[in-house]
């Protein structure tokens, strides 16, 4: 995997430059009681406003409204405005200092839509039920003839290529389609780790089918 | 999309893809680029093959997109 651009070494004693505005949040966050205490409560607000409208941009798909929608957005704010004060020392200027703290109550607010689906008793973990498959995928019952040869063989690559946690994680994502974040608290693991499992396990059953002569020209092929 | 497109996609890796957590990490840096229009994918082309790849990470860069106020028209 490649490596992104990191900042140089050293840069917490290098002088930094900022925007203007960044600078002056920096500042006030770091000031005299008072000061602080004012730009505390202004990013707050801040954070409440964004947390607010990104629990209504998921909203459709969280099957949860009203007071509980509005209480998932206290908490995000409130978990991201602890975080960005903790960790204001780790504020490099590489965007405007905004942009960097609403980084932290989106991903707040995406942890804890994850968690807010892992308690709920309708997501399915064990069991798996291949019928699912086309469906997963959008391939039409009606033109199963062109299909079923392919599918027989990804399951078949999905037995005998991938590991025991490649195929557990498999089934529990394509087939009972839980969310990566919710399986990742099921099983106290991360979404990276998780994604990295998967990734492994797409680049092994492309390789499998494409063995068996399902992959033409790089795509995967029509029987 | 139809079955072949979905799984074609399903099973495409790009050798570039960083991860979550490298991608997560410069979330900031990247989505600013993007709503600057200022060659986000050119200049972290391995964050880019992993949004288009994760869809998590890639509601989480919508997400923080639409707060920074969109893309640039
Ligand atoms: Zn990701």
């Amino acid at each position: 995997m490649a490596m992104p651009h990191r900042p140089a070494g050293g840069a917490s004693i290098a002088r930094l430059s900022f925007d203007f505005e960044s600078e002056e949040w920096v500042r006030a966050l770091r000031g005299s009681e008072a000061e602080r205490q004012a730009a505390v409560e202004r990013l707050h607000g801040l954070l409440l406003r964004i947390a607010r409208s990104e629990v209504r941009r998921r909203s459709p798909r969280l099957g949860i409204t009203g007071p509980e929608l509005d209480d998932l957005a206290h908490q995000a704010a409130a978990d991201a405005l602890l975080a960005i004060t903790a960790k204001i020392g780790d504020f490099r200027g590489e965007s405007r200092f905004t942009t960097w703290a609403y980084r932290f109550v989106i991903l707040e607010v995406s942890a804890k839509v994850g968690r807010h689906f892992w308690r709920d008793p309708g997501v399915r973990l064990e069991g798996e039920d291949w019928e699912r498959l086309p469906d997963r995928f959008g391939f039409d019952p009606a033109r199963e003839a062109e299909w079923r040869d392919l599918l027989a063989a990804l399951r078949r690559a999905v037995e005998e290529t991938l590991t025991e946690r490649q195929r557990r994680i498999f089934v529990a994502l394509v087939l009972n389609g839980i969310p990566l974040d919710t399986l990742a608290l099921e099983l106290g693991s991360n979404r990276n780790a998780i994604y990295k499992t998967m990734f492994d396990a797409r680049r092994k059953l492309r390789a499998a089918l494409a063995a068996n002569g399902y992959v033409d020209d790089d795509r995967v092929r029509r029987s | 999309m139809s079955g072949w497109a979905e799984l074609d996609r399903f099973l495409a890796t790009d050798p570039r893809d960083v991860g979550c957590e490298e991608a997560m990490a410069m979330l900031h840096v990247y989505v600013e680029l993007v709503a600057q229009d200022a060659g986000a994918e050119r200049r972290y082309p391995g964050i880019a093959a992993h949004l288009r790849a994760c869809g998590p990470c890639s509601d989480d860069f919508e997400g923080l997109l639409a707060a920074i106020g969109g893309p640039a028209d």
